[in-house]
């Protein structure tokens, strides 16, 4: 629908509070769900509303994401005109390679922003899972002329007030133009969410760009939206389905989780727009005749032969006999030997844990292992 | 202008595989599935890819608009090169006409044009009916060191089931000297594979020739292989050891997936160097729900499983609602199975609907019957289908029923009414 709209992709996001999930590996990278990475959800999105020129911004970490999105064959956007465009930090005159912030990002990106033939931007974060096309909000955009539009979503009452981190909340007014911005508030009495995702035109993005990098400031939201609330045309468009954030290592184990609910992944996966990745040749899950398992996502390539509830086991996980998992979430190629017991934890990837280890943690603070360690 | 290579494959993907009953009506053999995501066909593709053949011509006739669908350009099994890849090769209309494949030699012969192309020195001929893992190198080795003009592969049998296959008798050195197709009394219990490696302008000289005889059943087995063996050909055998299983019947299929759910299976799919590449469907994790009980079975991305599943096989994208039971089955993708319905010892084809309260096949020790329902069979609540029964692809229990009722009993009023004329 929307051909006339490129996206742009920031991968970049450091966020102490995912700890060593981040460490080794871009937000966007972040395994998801039994199958995915963070970022398929924002190229899917882009894909299915028939965008096909997406550039990622990568900044720090970017090899695992490098790997997984290869010439973005999976999400059909291996093109000879415009696809899939990885977009790495290097170092110029004007800058150093580093980047603090999306201006940043895009000031160091502008030989492909200028190139891109779209006249729309879809500019979208990678730590957030959602499934939407972004027809409506276009055309929203375009019949309120605005010069930027902000995806939100309300926070449901009974998250109304707690204390949230790494959040931006916003207020609307009568007009539709946004009127107040707090970042990262202790406490809020505004319930709208930014998603931060946003339409821009492609030239008003360059401009801005440009002005901003100018007066040294590094930040799409806290600087230029902030900045620019009264003199431009701000407004926000709601997102009424589900929002996964992925903001710290306990968000990262409660969206997965949530996943659990069969409604929800019908909704995230099943509808007529799906969520694509990169696929590898796995054999399909096998249970032996000692296996008992309960509400669990389980991937192909799992062999399992204990007891499992309420986890998420992503490709080529091995549960021995007599191994007890509860509450868990186990990245691939976990390997619980016989007879261990794991409740409230999270391993990264090829992770081992010997016969009889016991790991015990609590829904506040999951136990983290390491990638490739043995326990 | 292609580069010249040493080996090219001919894969034979065109018979209809009666035998596999409704499974079959509307593709076919090579397009059956196995082992939840898995094709009859990924197995010799995907041992051409690892014994580094990267031509192979697929010869397709019955049926092939879902093997044409799978195979596409190639690319799941890295056959979508610049200097070779898969090639689809129907048969087709040439000068005077042209004609449908007569036999598998003749399907070879039809297109010695696209061979040639390659001018390759071996000629790798093999069939899309097995389930094997094999390297192909061992076999092409065997057949460069002996200089061979043909050398077949040969698995050993039970001695019992030997007449049910093509055998081949040896001397000492594994020169064939005969060979017979379904022997009722086996002197030999080496069966042929299906799998030929052939001296290439050897085989062109035989095929030509065979091509002009009026009473050939351009068959490799019962032609060309006899004619090169009355011409003193040098013809050998080359023993195959590992897992190799024909599964051109509804049984040996059954089986044959059934083995899978042993502990230490006999055909290791988990083996990295040599995995058997497919078309993978995109499609999230399968989800086991609170109420499921799943143990000894297969289960394959995007299920929902909310009943129960016991030694059974599930592909990808199915439903088992609550209080369902599948026992023994094998359940092929996008199938949907309604509250408190039975499945046991059945074989369900693709997008197949089964209804609420619905028995379909009958518990192994009852009956030892396969139930087999065809591809996007509708079966309304309640229904039965009793062991051993096959239900034909695309059809609607119940209302179907009906509509014959309902006709007969038209009919039956026509007849009344011209009766009393």
């Amino acid at each position: 629908m929307i051909r006339d709209a490129f996206g742009l992709i920031f991968t970049g996001e450091q966020n102490v509070r995912l700890r060593e999930l981040v460490e080794l590996r871009a937000v966007g990278a972040l395994p998801i769900g039994g199958r995915y990475r963070i970022i398929d959800f924002p190229i899917s999105n882009m894909v299915n509303s028939e965008i096909r020129n997406v550039g990622v911004i990568t900044n720090r970490n970017y090899h695992s994401l490098m790997d997984h999105l290869g010439s973005g064959k999976s999400w059909d956007l291996s093109r000879k005109n415009d696809g899939l465009f990885i977009l790495t930090p290097y170092a110029n005159r004007e800058n150093l390679g580093i980047y603090r912030g999306w201006l940043d990002a895009m000031k160091g990106s502008m030989d492909y922003l200028r190139r891109a033939k779209q006249e729309y931007c879809i500019l979208s974060a990678s730590h957030s899972i959602f499934n939407m096309v972004f027809d409506d909000m276009m055309r929203y955009h375009i019949e309120s002329e605005a010069d930027i539009t902000i995806l939100y979503n309300k926070l449901s009452n009974e998250n109304y007030s707690g204390v949230r981190y790494e959040d931006v909340r916003m207020r609307f007014g009568r007009d539709g133009r946004l009127k107040q911005l707090e970042i990262n508030p202790e406490i809020s009495s505004l319930n709208l969410l930014c998603m931060d995702t946003f339409i821009i035109r492609k030239d008003t993005l360059i401009y801005l760009v440009e002005e901003s990098v100018a007066q040294g400031w590094h930040y799409f939201v806290d600087d230029l939206i902030r900045g620019n609330m009264n003199r431009l045309k701000i407004v926000g468009y709601e997102h009424k389905g589900y929002v996964g954030r992925m903001h710290s290592v306990e968000s990262y184990f409660d969206v997965n989780m949530e996943l659990l609910d069969a409604n929800l992944q019908k909704e995230l996966f099943q509808g007529s727009h799906r969520i694509y990745t990169k696929v590898k040749d796995e054999v399909p899950a096998k249970y032996t005749a000692d296996a008992t398992v309960s509400n669990c996502i389980v991937a192909n390539g799992c062999i399992i032969e204990g007891d499992v509830a309420n986890s998420v086991l992503f490709r080529g996980v091995y549960v021995g006999k007599g191994a007890v998992i509860r509450n868990s979430i186990l990245l691939p190629n976990t390997e619980v030997n016989n007879n261990a017991e794991l409740e409230y934890v999270i391993t990264d990837k090829n992770v081992s844990l010997r016969n009889r280890s016991r790991l015990v943690g609590d829904r506040s603070f999951p136990v983290f292992i390491r990638k490739g360690a043995t326990v | 202008m292609y580069r010249k290579k040493k080996t090219v494959a001919m894969l034979l993907a065109g018979g209809q595989g009666s035998r596999l009953g409704v499974l079959t009506t509307r593709r076919a053999k090579p397009a059956v599935t196995y082992g939840g995501k898995y094709r009859i066909i990924d197995f010799p593709l995907s041992n051409c890819v690892h014994s580094g053949i990267d031509t192979v011509g697929v010869l397709t006739q019955y049926q092939p608009l879902e093997l044409n669908t799978y195979i596409g350009t190639g690319s799941p099994w890295d056959l979508d090169t610049t200097s070779g890849g898969a090639f689809v090769l129907p048969p087709f209309v040439k000068g005077k006409g042209g004609k449908w494949y007569s036999g598998t030699a003749n399907a070879i012969y039809q297109n010695t044009y696209f061979i040639d192309q390659f001018n390759p020195d071996t000629l790798i001929v093999l069939s899309g009916d097995h389930i094997y893992k094999m390297n192909y190198n061992w076999l092409i080795q065997a057949h460069l060191e002996k200089q061979a003009d043909a050398t077949i592969a040969v698995i050993p049998v039970p001695i019992e089931e030997a007449s049910r296959y093509g055998i081949m008798n040896t001397d000492k050195n594994m020169r064939i000297k005969e060979f017979e197709e379904k022997p009722e009394h086996p002197k030999n219990n080496l069966a042929s594979m299906g799998v030929y490696a052939f001296n290439w302008p050897t085989l062109r000289e035989y095929l030509a020739e065979d091509a002009k005889d009026d009473h050939s059943t351009n068959d490799f087995g019962s032609d060309i292989i006899p004619t090169m063996l009355k011409n003193d050909c040098k013809l050998y055998a080359y023993e195959f050891k590992g897992y190799w299983k024909d599964v051109g019947t509804i049984r040996s299929l059954w089986e044959s997936n059934m083995e899978l759910l042993q502990d230490k299976p006999p055909l290791n799919l988990y083996d990295d160097p040599w995995r058997i590449f497919s078309r993978n469907p995109n499609e999230p994790p399968h989800f086991i729900s609170k109420d499921a009980h799943v143990r000894n079975s297969i289960i394959s991305e995007g299920c929902y499983i909310y009943g129960t599943v016991e030694n059974s096989i599930l592909s990808s994208g199915i439903t088992v609602e609550k209080g369902a039971v599948i026992r023994d089955s094998i359940i092929m993708s996008d199938v949907y199975v309604g509250e408190k319905s039975s499945v046991e010892m059945s074989i369900i084809d693709e997008d197949v609907h089964i209804g609420k309260a619905c028995t379909i096949g009958a518990p192994q020790n009852e009956s030892g019957k396969i139930a087999v329902i065809g591809k996007r069979v509708v079966i309304k609540n309640k229904e039965t289908i009793t062991a051993g029964t096959q239900v034909d692809a695309e059809s609607i229990l119940s209302e179907a029923r009906k509509s014959i009722q309902g006709n007969e009993k038209e009919n039956r009023k026509r007849k009344e009414k011209g009766g009393a004329k």
